[in-house]
């Protein structure tokens, strides 16, 4: 079974979880001896020897340059000496025109695409030599763009790639009712595969936390709850604010933390401000690497209060760091995790009122943690793997009919 | 002459409603959840009683009327008779009327169907003495056959019956307890002097209870003939101890199932054969010579595969809510607060503990089931904040807590 796979990031050169998933899932296809090629629309080191990683090179192109994250600009090299900084769109086309023409020299039994960024690519391969298609849908514009009708343009790829795709796989039933509710897609066409997270890809703790004032705290009886996101309407902080607010009412010594940058981190400050707790909550910015584990570390209750989020790994990344997570319902990561506290985004008095039983009981704790690490040990992409092999046969064989 | 045993446990607790943080130390109603509400009581009470209590106790009257050989054995828990007195008096005289026929025998239990036995020996024997009072009040009858909640049963338990003047209890037929003896006979419990103990045959019982509408089950449709037969094919056996949950008719098992209508069936099929008839419990230990002794010394239940109490004690939040509950005691006992008392002794239900198993939560199954609570985690909260406000309405009593 040879699969051509298309994506828009790997790590290390990713700006945050599709490139990781892709990673991951793709290392567990080929432990299943799926035979990958991996197209990405850059050119980079990335060390990875289950697969063939290939740059979706124009003809024209000597060179692309990453500016530093996966959604931004991309500086083009051209043979004449030309250079052109590019924007989205531009690269989505050059990689669809770059693919579509490697793809005719190329042998495969399927495409296998994940996110908008690549589908027009893998439309562009099915036309032109029937191949049957899989998109993977990581997220829907719906959701990136916090609920709200996003950008028309994006909606447009999607819907009409979906539309066309042989198999749509979907990382939640969230996002699965997503695609239904917001292009129409039958459901009986859309397959739903949860993410994971392979043991390996934690770095372990290195025994020293940089948080030495909030270690000071803890050791004075104070309880540190943090969140790591990007500080967009997505992810529903505000409502965590208002709850953090509550909690403080009842229980003064308690510390927010707030992991992360976006556009609403001015707004965010202000607020805990004008709540009064400005002495209680904490804003640290974008951290990677160790600062990023030891952000984990230091808490006793990492929460995820997202207003919708297609999947959400980082529950269980806290987990893997043995801290219990509460999260929001509106989330993918719920449909699988079971040793946490569940609340819906938009009930503050119950995200509070679950913080604080979380934060005063250690019989609540310790018995999450035990749950936690349970549920946790046999965690990884390989049943998710099979599930995406067992639909690869299914194409193939019907393709061969 | 062979006997078919027929118990019945009646009950329902005051489950927790959803009581938060903020509803602690301010509002002291526990139990009233609004309408619609999961753990809605009067709104269980009367599903239950249209789908299981009033249509059951009219074939069971019919039965009684019809079949002068037949009996049963009923246990009313007294929380389930306080909320029929209250919310459904119906109900409460339909089962007036089947013990007014002299044929229908009514068993002793706490009050609170609570586990206090393994707590507090004196505050068992006042909720015994409770049940007896309101059984007493609303049947004029007064008991002499005892079961302890969730059939815990071990040499203490069967020793202190003796003590209190009943002539029989009632116990799980566990294989690894029974050994090479069959339930199917009477036995003495060890270390007693006329007592008798009666052993639930959880292998027929359960074919009525857990798999008579699974259609899996390889011996699906069960027919009352078919059963009859099967009881009628151990040729020495005396006694088929018959014990099950009363809702298992209408409500664990519908009435869709045709479980009414093998309950109406059953006397006459068993009574077909010369020699067979049907007793009360008390009948069966007066009438039947005990074949041997019966030595238990760790506490055996009715539930899970384990037949322990870890179903309602084996995790850390369980073990923690009930410590602490009886923790307060005395200070409870001490405040001659009627109201603070009683709300104490409802949280001691043994079904608020059984909420918070999180043994088969992963298989979501019989203990979901039964759970008005989304999680284990969940019903933890509601009741630890209920506990804290016991001891809120302690401290503002002048308690030194």
């Amino acid at each position: 079974m040879k699969v051509l796979m298309l994506g828009w990031e790997l790590p290390p050169h990713n700006s945050g979880g599709l490139g990781v998933a892709c990673y991951q899932m793709c290392r567990a296809l080929a432990k299943k001896d799926i035979d990958l090629d991996f197209i990405l629309p850059y050119k980079a080191e990335h060390n990875i020897g289950f697969m063939k990683v290939i740059a979706a090179q124009p003809v024209d192109v000597t060179e692309i340059i990453q500016s530093g994250i996966a959604y931004d600009s991309y500086k083009y090299i051209y043979f004449d000496g030309r250079e052109e900084w590019k924007d989205l769109y531009s690269q989505v086309k050059y990689y669809e025109h770059a693919v579509a023409n490697m793809a005719q020299k190329m042998q495969f039994d399927i495409v296998h695409a994940h996110d908008w960024l690549t589908f027009r690519a893998a439309l562009r391969i099915k036309q032109q030599q029937n191949v049957p298609i899989i998109l993977h849908v990581h997220s829907v514009e719906s959701d990136r763009a916090g609920g709200r009708y996003g950008n028309p343009l994006v909606r447009e790829i999607e819907e009409l790639s979906l539309m066309q795709a042989d198999t749509v796989i979907a990382v939640s039933q969230h996002t699965k009712n997503a695609i239904i509710r917001d292009y129409h897609i039958p459901a009986d066409k859309i397959e739903v595969v949860h993410n994971s997270i392979d043991p390996d890809a934690i770095i372990p703790l290195d025994g020293n936390n940089d948080y030495h004032y909030l270690a000071q705290l803890k050791t004075n009886g104070w309880k540190i709850v943090s969140s790591i996101n990007r500080l967009t309407v997505q992810k529903g902080l505000v409502n965590f604010l208002y709850a953090a607010r509550q909690v403080v009412d009842k229980l003064p010594k308690t510390m927010f933390l707030i992991v992360g940058s976006g556009e609403q981190y001015n707004e965010l400050v202000s607020l805990s401000a004008e709540l009064g707790i400005g002495a209680n909550v904490m804003f640290t910015g974008f951290l990677r690497g160790k600062e990023w584990r030891d952000s984990f570390d230091i808490s006793d209750l990492f929460v995820m209060p997202s207003v919708s989020e297609p999947f959400g790994l980082s529950p269980l990344e806290a987990g893997m760091y043995g801290v219990p997570s509460l999260i929001s319902k509106q989330t993918g990561i719920s449909e699988v995790l079971r040793s946490c506290l569940k609340v819906d985004f938009w009930d503050i008095n119950e995200m509070a009122n679950k913080m604080i039983s979380f934060l005063i009981e250690p019989a609540l704790e310790n018995e999450l943690k035990w749950q936690l690490a349970d549920e946790l040990s046999g965690i990884g992409w390989e049943m998710s793997a099979g599930k995406i092999k067992d639909l690869y046969h299914h194409h193939a064989a019907r393709v061969a009919v | 002459m062979k006997s078919i045993v027929l118990y019945l446990h009646v009950h329902q607790p005051y489950r927790v409603r959803h009581y938060t943080a903020f509803d602690t130390g301010v509002n002291h109603n526990y139990f009233a959840a609004g309408p619609g509400e999961r753990e809605n009581n009067v709104e269980i009470l009367n599903k239950v009683a249209h789908k299981s209590y009033l249509p059951t106790n009219k074939v069971l009257l019919k039965l009684l009327k019809k079949y002068p050989e037949f009996k049963l054995s009923l246990s009313i828990s007294g929380v389930v008779l306080e909320q029929l007195e209250s919310w459904s008096p119906k109900v409460l005289a339909s089962f007036q009327e089947l013990v007014a026929t002299g044929r229908v025998e009514l068993v002793s239990e706490t009050y609170h169907h609570s586990l206090a036995f393994f707590y507090s020996r004196s505050e068992f024997e006042t909720q015994v003495q409770m049940h007896r009072d309101i059984i007493k009040r609303l049947f004029g009858h007064e008991p002499k056959s005892f079961r302890n909640t969730e059939l815990a049963y071990n040499n203490d338990v069967a020793k202190w019956a003796e003590d209190a003047g009943y002539k029989v209890i009632l116990a799980e037929g566990w294989d690894p307890v029974l050994g090479w003896r069959s339930p199917n006979y009477v036995y003495n419990p060890v270390n007693t002097n006329s007592i008798k103990v009666l052993l639930k045959n959880y292998r027929v019982s359960d074919d009525i209870a857990f798999r008579f509408g699974n259609h899996d089950w390889p011996e699906w449709p069960l027919t009352a003939d078919k059963f009859s037969h099967w009881l009628s094919e151990d040729g020495d056996a005396t006694n088929f101890d018959l014990f099950m949950d009363y809702e298992t008719f209408g409500e664990h098992q519908w009435e869709e199932s045709g479980i009414l209508e093998f309950l109406n069936n059953l006397p006459k099929e068993w009574l077909k054969t010369e020699g067979h008839d049907f007793k009360t419990v008390t009948e069966a230990a007066e009438n039947i010579e005990a074949v041997g002794t019966f030595d238990c010394p760790n506490t055996v239940t009715w539930a899970d595969t384990e037949r322990d109490l870890s179903a309602w004690l084996g995790n850390g939040m369980q073990k923690q809510s009930i410590e602490s509950l009886y923790g307060l005691e005395r200070l409870i006992l001490d405040s001659n607060d009627w109201d603070l008392i009683e709300d104490w002794r409802k949280l001691q239900t043994s079904d608020h503990f059984y909420y918070m198993c999180v043994k088969y939560f992963n298989d979501g199954d019989i203990h979901a089931y039964f759970s008005p609570y989304e999680t284990p985690y969940d019903a933890y909260i509601n009741f630890i904040n209920a506990y804290h406000d016991l001891k809120s309405r302690l401290l503002s009593k002048g308690a030194d807590l």
